[in-house]
């Protein structure tokens, strides 16, 4: 019998395990399905890492090395090449190593760190023939970085998420031309700075509110239509134009990896395709946790940092100390937010303030973010810029909770200009 | 005055530069955004992050980045310099795989342990 199982072993898994065995847990084994530790961190071999959580600018492998460290001075067991099949609402796990063979394992607490995978051309029904080189953005940066291939030499990306952005200035170094990025939304899905140091630094037009409407080329992609779309997203005749390119990449959205959570009946909330879960990040199995992108997606490797230590801390606060007891607040999405994590809150089990991470629906300026319960305002944020792209977070000190009956809102009043 | 968005971390700050004022920034929420700010309008710098050829590793590349910023004008031909690099494993994430690279002072250093 294990005290935690940790299911994942990128930045967030990493993070619980290293978290929950400082909190005193002994038995700890990370499951993961790759043949190292790290995750994605591996083929993220740009700068921007690190800067909240280690102070400084680290490239993704680099982040993975120091959590990779921390753990090996732990008794915290790892088993690599092994996939889990199964986790039961009776906190039972199975799995199946190439070494090991099937086995299940027990555990008292499960943290559930799985991550995500990309959105597929299939997944967005982009019309046209289907030749080799349509990648996604994922795959193109792990062929380029780990492999060492080209994926091609003419390219297109559609989509302006950050992976996409990444990529753009990686195969522009590595000797390909970029002729465009294509966002079909008003603004871009990416950093601000992604956009400065991938797209502007290198001339490469970024066409805000147009898709991809075509795609010729019977064994290899021959090339891209691109048309403007209208304000509900529809394709607007006689705006298309063609690139001649060999390769299209699509940096179209992340979908959290949640079968296994699914499976075992935790309830999940269609906004974030992750579990709802509570302050510290449990589920609605008590002593099983989620954290980091199979939660929700974020921007920033040390959010998930964050957000997987605190799961961790949790998870052993759940072997050593038993169950969370308290009635919980549900946080409900006012106007201008998309989601917010966690899902519900138990002000009992607060110990100085809650915090809140959500995202808004729109671009906006100077705004305020209110909290409100029932007729009440509880708290209020300012903020001078908010963006879909970009997660916010509020702190909301504890004390103001204890004015909250049911449920709290959250939402945005942008500034009248 | 010029806008630019500060790209030294992920917060974006949307700086403003008084290019006539000795290149005062407002808008930024850390001093770096402020050398940040006056760097961008009078002499770019990058970091410039890419792999090299490996031998004897279990991947066939190993990544690598300079460790200061190098002026942007120099980014493709410190990746001219990298075409010819190949490094050997056992490396260490750390380890100097190309000293001063193109003149800039900076080196070439490996990013993981291969």
């Amino acid at each position: 019998m294990y005290d935690l199982i940790v299911i994942g072993g990128g930045p967030a898994g990493l993070a619980a395990a290293c978290a929950a065995w400082e909190r005193g847990l002994k038995r700890i084994l990370i499951v993961e399905r790759d043949r190292e530790l790290g995750g994605i961190l591996n083929q993220c071999i740009h700068n921007g890492f690190g800067l909240h959580h280690f102070q400084e600018e680290l490239t993704g492998p680099e982040y993975a090395g120091r959590f990779v460290e921390l753990l090996s001075q732990t008794g915290v067991e790892v088993r690599t090449d092994t996939m889990v099949l199964e986790v039961t609402p009776g906190k039972r796990v199975c799995m199946v190593g190439k070494s090991t063979g099937y086995r299940e394992e027990d555990a008292k607490a499960i943290v559930l760190a799985m991550g995500c995978r990309e959105r597929t051309r299939g997944a967005i029904a982009i019309p046209g023939t289907r030749p080799a080189g349509v990648f996604t953005a994922g795959a193109a940066q792990r062929y380029v970085n780990i492999e060492g291939w080209l994926p091609g030499r003419r390219v297109v990306i559609l989509g302006s998420g950050d992976i996409g952005l990444i990529m753009a200035r990686r195969l522009t170094l590595e000797g390909a031309k970029v002729l465009a990025c294509v966002e079909v939304m008003p603004y871009s899905g990416g950093l601000n700075r992604n956009i400065v140091q991938c797209l502007e630094d290198y001339g490469i037009p970024l066409y805000l509110s147009h898709t991809v409407t075509d795609i010729r080329g019977r064994n290899r992609v021959e090339g891209v239509t691109v048309s403007q779309v209208d304000e509900h997203r529809r394709p607007i005749p006689g705006t298309e134009m063609d690139f001649d390119c060999d390769t299209l990449l699509l940096s179209v959205g992340l979908i959290p990896e949640n079968e296994l959570t699914r499976q075992a009946g935790i309830q999940t909330d269609r906004r974030t395709n992750g579990a709802v879960v509570y302050e510290n990040m449990e589920t609605s199995i008590p002593g099983v946790f989620a954290c980091g992108n199979v939660c929700h997606v974020h921007d920033l490797v040390d959010f998930v940092t964050a957000e997987s230590t605190r799961a961790g801390y949790a998870a052993a606060d759940f072997v050593l100390g038993g169950p969370t007891e308290g009635q919980a607040l549900a946080v409900e999405n006012g106007p201008g937010i998309t989601y917010t994590v966690p899902q519900r809150i138990r002000p009992g089990n607060i110990q100085k303030n809650a915090e809140i991470f959500f995202r808004v629906n729109r671009v906006c300026g100077k705004s305020r973010i209110l909290v409100t319960s029932g007729e009440k305002t509880i708290a209020r944020f300012s903020r001078t810029h908010l963006a879909p792209g970009e997660m916010e977070h509020i702190v909301i000190p504890g004390t103001l909770l204890a004015n909250a009956s049911g449920s709290i809102t959250v939402s945005v009043e942008e500034a009248a200009t | 005055m010029k806008e630019l968005i500060c790209i030294l971390c992920p917060n974006g700050c949307h700086l403003q530069v008084d290019e006539a004022g000795d290149y005062a920034v407002t808008g930024n929420a850390c001093p770096r955004g402020a050398a940040y700010g006056k760097s961008e309008c009078t002499h770019p710098t990058r970091v410039v992050t890419s792999t090299v050829r490996l031998l004897g590793g279990s991947y066939p590349r190993c990544p690598v980045k300079t460790d200061r910023p190098i002026p942007r004008e120099l980014i493709f031909p410190v990746m001219a310099a990298l075409d010819g690099v190949t490094a050997a494993s056992p490396v260490h994430c750390g380890d100097i795989i190309l000293e001063n690279v193109c003149g800039t002072g900076a080196n070439i250093v490996a990013t993981r342990s291969l």
